[in-house]
């Protein structure tokens, strides 16, 4: 019932780097590139509530992934699986293997973890300082103090956000005087700044106006080109819109499908998610 | 169509007069409060001010001899101001409070040295760090050490503080400035940890998570966000626990040894304004200069509480402003 094309096509009595070679074979013949992280049978729990069941997938390395599902399906928390950030909530485990640069993530150490990978948050939460020390934290708790090379990599980051049109001549002001979209853009350069090579977005747009979403899909699609993104949405004309790849997850956490936005969306092979996309429930 | 108060019904009307009773209410209990105040600050000038010219004085060396005669039009507001205190004898009396004010400065600042970096580090650490179950008694426990009576303290300040200094830091007498500031420390701790630690607390859970997010360790997210973010509240918790520190009577009096001489040496006895007032109210004579020099020093107190509070405040508004959540 649940389809998992990697596994259909893997043998499973493998051994762990045979699967993991397969996986990789099998993205790369689907969505042409190679894989950044690879979910293995990973399992979610809240206490004694399992949120993810047995979700396995490879992302791509290029290009946009979108994880959809309805809501109360664990996109959210597979996407805070990916940098460890479930670790805040007490009481949440996760089990399986999530494997990011050779190594399962789930045991690594989450704070280098969260260098390689950024997060931006469902609603915009810069920090109460200026808007240069909110780009700059980043740098600035790896170390950097040249002020020099911390003005450059801020000027570069809100560039790729596509905000330093609108900020150049009020970096000291707080970050509080900028409008909504703005600060979502904000956070986006902020999580920029480590130079991640994956940016995940839980539902960046749910807090923001159609013009304000717009401008951060199309901030998304451009940093697209250098990074992996990797967006939770419940807009599934925003999936289509913005991802070369989708994940649909259903709501009892499970991954029901997988594979380039335009082949789900246009031949679901699962009927549950067939319906979903039709709009019928979620 | 437009729905007149009657079509309403009665209950509409009844509630409109109760809400300007209401309003009365709240108004009148506001007004009381101020009044209060306003009484307070009223008697304490009133009985400080009289103070000048009540007595003859000659001006002689650092201070100023005031001798008790009949001609009560030469004390002035400066001999408040000397260095002396000796209110006592027959013929030469002296009121400099600069030794009492001294003495409050220092036991009070040496208490917030090291009430607010303890109570802070509780704070944060049963905040953020320790398990939830330890902040549970950690509450109660600090509204207890709260509720216990200050003479209490100053037993234990007498009978474990004291004795400790006196041979740790090997001084002639533990009833000195350090021993003021410590169990004043202890005292003002409770208050400074609990306000911390419901500062740290209100602190939105998204600055956490993005400061975690980009990769800072719990430490740094403590230090560079949630610190500054808490600031208003750490610096309220201060102010309060600065507070108590500056008014608190009968703990200091029983350690802090209440020599009225003018040192800034913490090692030495002191005598705070709060103590100075304690001790000598009994034996002063009604109406004499003595006593409205006390009501000066409990004016003086009051003055250096506002001080503080301006100047906290003041630092307050200026980090607000900083931050951006108050207009300049």
């Amino acid at each position: 019932m649940v389809k998992r094309p990697e596994h259909r096509e893997i043998d499973a009595t493998a051994g762990r780097d045979a699967q993991v070679d397969a996986t990789r074979a099998w993205v790369k013949r689907t969505f042409y590139g190679e894989t950044i992280i690879e979910i293995w049978d990973l399992d979610f729990f809240y206490g004694r509530n399992r949120v993810l069941h047995d979700v396995s997938l490879g992302i791509p390395k290029d290009g946009v992934t979108a994880i959809m599902g309805p809501s109360g399906c664990g996109k959210s928390t597979l996407l805070r699986t990916l940098n460890r950030m479930y670790e805040v909530v007490p009481g949440a485990r996760a089990t399986g293997e999530v494997i990011f640069e050779g190594e399962n993530l789930l045991k690594s150490d989450p704070v280098i973890l969260r260098h390689k990978i950024g997060m931006v948050f469902q609603r915009p939460n810069p920090f109460p300082k200026s808007i240069f020390d909110n780009v700059a934290y980043g740098p600035r708790i790896h170390g950097l103090r040249n002020r020099r090379k911390l003005a450059d990599l801020v000027e570069d980051a809100l560039h790729r956000a596509a905000l330093w049109d609108e900020v150049k001549d009020r970096l000291k002001d707080s970050a509080f005087s900028l409008s909504g979209g703005q600060q979502q853009r904000l956070c986006i350069a902020r999580a920029l700044a480590v130079r991640p090579r994956i940016l995940l977005m839980d539902e960046p747009c749910s807090a923001l106006d159609p013009k304000a979403s717009d401008r951060i899909e199309h901030t998304a699609r451009e940093l697209a080109e250098e990074l992996t993104v990797i967006i939770v949405t419940h807009n599934l004309q925003q999936a289509g819109r913005v991802s070369d790849n989708v994940a649909v997850l259903l709501a009892d956490g499970e991954l029901a499908e997988f594979g380039p936005t335009r082949s789900i969306f246009e031949s679901p092979q699962d009927e549950r998610v067939a319906d979903y996309l039709c709009g019928r429930f979620g | 169509m437009s729905v007149s108060m009657d079509e309403l019904g009665p209950g509409l009307k009844i509630r409109m007069k109760n809400r300007n009773i209401d309003c009365y209410v709240f108004f009148t209990l506001a007004l009381i409060s101020l009044v209060a105040l306003g009484v307070i600050l009223y008697f304490i000038f009133a009985q400080a001010i009289p103070f000048v010219g009540k007595l003859k004085v000659v001006p002689e060396g650092m201070g100023a001899i005031v001798k008790w005669g009949q001609d009560y039009s030469h004390t002035r507001l400066w001999d408040l101001f000397s260095t002396r205190w000796s209110p006592a004898s027959y013929k030469h009396q002296f009121f400099g409070m600069v030794p009492m004010i001294v003495a409050t400065t220092v036991i009070t600042l040496g208490a917030m040295a090291l009430a607010i970096p303890f109570g802070l580090s509780a704070a944060v650490f049963v905040g953020e760090v320790g398990p939830r179950w330890l902040k549970d008694i950690f509450k109660t426990v600090l509204e207890l050490l709260a509720a216990v009576p200050s003479i209490v303290y100053g037993f234990f300040g007498l009978i474990i503080i004291a004795p400790w200094v006196r041979e740790s830091f090997d001084v002639v007498s533990g009833s000195n400035g350090l021993s003021a500031a410590l169990i004043l420390s202890i005292m003002a701790l409770p208050t400074i940890a609990s306000l911390a630690e419901d500062a740290l607390h209100a602190v939105p859970n998204t600055y956490r998570e993005a400061s975690l997010a980009l990769g800072a360790t719990k430490w740094q997210t403590i230090w560079r966000t949630l610190i500054p973010a808490a600031s208003s509240g750490v610096i309220g918790a201060g102010i309060l626990g600065m507070g108590r520190a500056v008014g608190e009577t009968m703990a200091v009096l029983l350690v802090a040894g209440n020599s009225a001489f003018l040192t800034w040496n913490i090692f030495r006895s002191m005598r705070p304004l709060t103590a100075g007032i304690a001790l000598d109210m009994a034996e002063s004579v009604h109406g004499s200069a003595h006593y409205h020099a006390l009501f000066a020093l409990g004016a003086m107190l009051l003055l250096i509480a506002l001080v503080m509070n301006w100047t906290a405040e003041w630092f307050h508004v200026r980090l607000l402003r900083r931050q951006g959540i108050r207009e300049g």
